[in-house]
């Protein structure tokens, strides 16, 4: 087997190869470092590596592994998104405001990894504090897409997704507040699934909008992800949003196959405006094969799908004006102290540290929030996610999951929709309804498009992961659509 | 409804932003285009409808308050821009009379 080789592989069978003895988690780490320094200066997905810390864990891995009691995760190369918290490793959200913050203590969902047996690799791009469907507005550089690296890779967990795409990374961690999992995940060609609102703990992530942020998995299989959601999953005291709910569960019945089950197809995300034709067409070809293997796939309606883009445009960027008031210049990160006075030190901080987008975000959400207009704008989108909710509770009543395209494109060239932030956010229209409605979702790949992947999206009811992962894992076994590793240049 | 220049730089010294040349025109077009979308909110009666105040139902719970480890000084200050002898230093919010 060569070194490339063990770029290609997913955790089941890596896992096999390293307690057979044929291979070693220093192995694994190798093949993935060569890889990284190869492709990497293209691709660009990683900010920073943790040499340190593969060290530390591949070896400790390879210990246990001898020793006969290797976790799930023993010895499997994992890279981070940068807005997930590592004892002593820089975090900074894609945002020259944290250059340098290191933080004291490990978030919750990387700890369980770690825990688990990972071994990371390193910290990956994303637009700034999540921000973004591009990966373009991150505070450092654009991230590409490993398909084609004139078009991007799809955001914000772009650098996650294009790690796993490039076989620089075996799995990933990225978060999804509006689509920032499925949708690099669709445009890179592989896994990513975003769990029910309460699934995994946020303790440890920069947070960008509480309300909808959760932490997920990118991986090339639907086992992988699967085994992945599984470890991070459950009750931590740290996150009182945090459901007690078993982890495990997200795996009941999950290889049962689509036979007898219904799908709803939402006519209005079928038809979404922007939907290019090839997108329609691997989907449909989708749908065929989930009805040969036995699925019904069914008519259903979401009547305020319309409104969804402008109700999360008021909720996530009011909820992001209240969460980033803290970056203020005292306790952490960039810092303009010696200011003439307060004020301005807060203005010059906050000036110098944010990109556009953020700036853009958190005026939109101070506005939205302001005294005079609350009503109108705030408390009239919480309104409306409540229509959004109810839109799925009635189509729940009529299928067991949501099937669509995840996004209406395929992946776009670098600087396309830069300029309209509109056309920017319009990339989560098929997305964004399962974060306000706190649904758990996944996109698996379907096929391509002028040859670029296409990804089909899952949606269940809360707490239905293993409903999503069902039929995510049949559609992929029925299509031997395998997630295939980017041959880059 | 269109965002006027005034109401950015109100809205950015409500957020503590500062603006740089050019800004004001920049974000007032911007956020202009993206209130457009977003009035069509108006078109629907939510009159009736109770605003999502917690998507997922998640009961409160509480736990025993007992001590438990922390950051020590030095970790906590270790990110710190300007510590002074410990402690934070923060920009003075009272002019010298």
């Amino acid at each position: 087997m060569t070194s490339d080789d063990l770029t290609r592989l997913t955790i089941t069978e890596a896992s096999r190869l390293l307690r057979l003895g044929s291979i070693s988690s220093a192995d694994l780490v190798t093949a993935h470092v060569d890889r990284i320094e190869r492709l990497d200066k293209h691709v660009k997905a990683y900010l920073r590596f943790t040499p340190e810390l593969w060290e530390k864990q591949a070896e400790e891995a390879d210990r246990r592994i001898r020793q006969g009691d290797a976790p799930a995760l023993a010895g499997i190369p994992l890279a981070v998104k940068d807005v997930l918290c590592v004892r002593g490793v820089e975090t900074t959200a894609g945002s020259q405001i944290l250059r340098g913050f290191k933080p004291p203590y490990t978030g919750t969902a990387v700890g369980r990894l770690f825990e688990a047996g990972a071994v990371m690799l390193g910290v990956t791009n994303c637009d700034e504090f999540a921000m973004g469907s591009s990966t373009e507005n991150s505070g450092y550089f654009p991230t590409r897409n490993p398909w084609d690296l004139q078009r991007v890779p799809g955001g914000s967990s772009g650098g996650s997704a294009a790690a796993v795409a490039s076989g620089e990374a075996m799995i990933a961690l990225g978060t999804d507040t509006g689509g920032s999992i499925r949708q690099p995940a669709a445009l890179c060609g592989v896994v990513g699934m975003k769990p029910t609102y309460g699934r995994v703990s946020r303790y440890g992530l920069i947070a960008f909008a509480s309300s909808l942020d959760q932490i997920g998995p990118f991986a090339r299989s639907v086992d992988d992800a699967a085994i992945v959601l599984s470890l991070m999953s459950g009750l931590d005291p740290l996150d009182a949003t945090s459901s007690d709910r078993p982890g495990m569960e997200v795996l009941n019945n999950f290889g049962a196959g689509v036979k007898g089950m219904r799908l709803g197809v939402p006519r209005e995300y079928y038809d979404v405006k922007g939907i290019e034709p090839g997108v329609k067409d691997a989907i449909d070809a989708a749908l065929f094969i989930l009805r040969q293997a036995g699925a019904e796939i069914v008519d259903v309606s979401l009547p305020h799908t319309d409104y969804g883009l402008a109700a999360y445009y008021i909720i996530a960027p009011a909820e992001c004006s209240s969460n980033l008031a803290r970056f203020d210049g005292v306790r952490y990160g960039l810092s303009e102290i010696d200011a003439p006075n307060i004020t301005e030190e807060y203005l010059q901080t906050r000036r110098n540290g944010f990109g556009t987008e953020v700036r853009r975000r958190v005026m939109l959400g101070t506005y939205a929030l302001s005294s005079g207009y609350y009503d109108a704008y705030y408390l009239k989108a919480q309104k409306v996610r409540t229509l959004i909710k109810r839109d799925f509770d009635q189509a729940f009543q009529k299928c067991d999951a949501i099937v669509s395209a995840t996004s209406p494109t395929v992946a776009f060239p670098i600087g396309a929709k830069t300029q309209d932030p509109l056309s920017m956010y319009l990339c989560d229209v098929l997305t964004l309804g399962g974060n306000l409605a706190g649904l758990p979702g996944i996109s698996v790949p379907c096929g391509t498009a002028d040859g670029l992947p296409v990804g089909l999206q899952v949606l269940g009811p809360q707490w239905g992961e293993n409903v999503v992962l069902r039929v995510a894992r049949a559609y992929e076994e029925a299509s031997e659509m395998k997630a295939e590793v980017a041959g880059v240049v | 409804m269109p965002l006027s220049k005034e109401e950015v730089r109100h809205v950015a010294m409500l957020a503590r932003l500062g603006l740089e040349p050019g800004d004001e025109e920049f974000y007032a077009d911007q956020l202009s285009g993206i209130l457009g979308h977003i009035d069509r909110l108006q078109q629907l009666d939510t009159e009736d409808i109770p605003p999502t105040a917690q998507v997922v139902a998640v009961a409160s719970r509480l736990r025993d308050d007992e001590p438990r480890p922390c950051l020590s000084q030095e970790e906590a200050l270790a990110n710190a821009p300007a510590p002074v002898n410990g402690f934070f230093r923060v920009p003075a919010i009272q002019e010298e009379t």
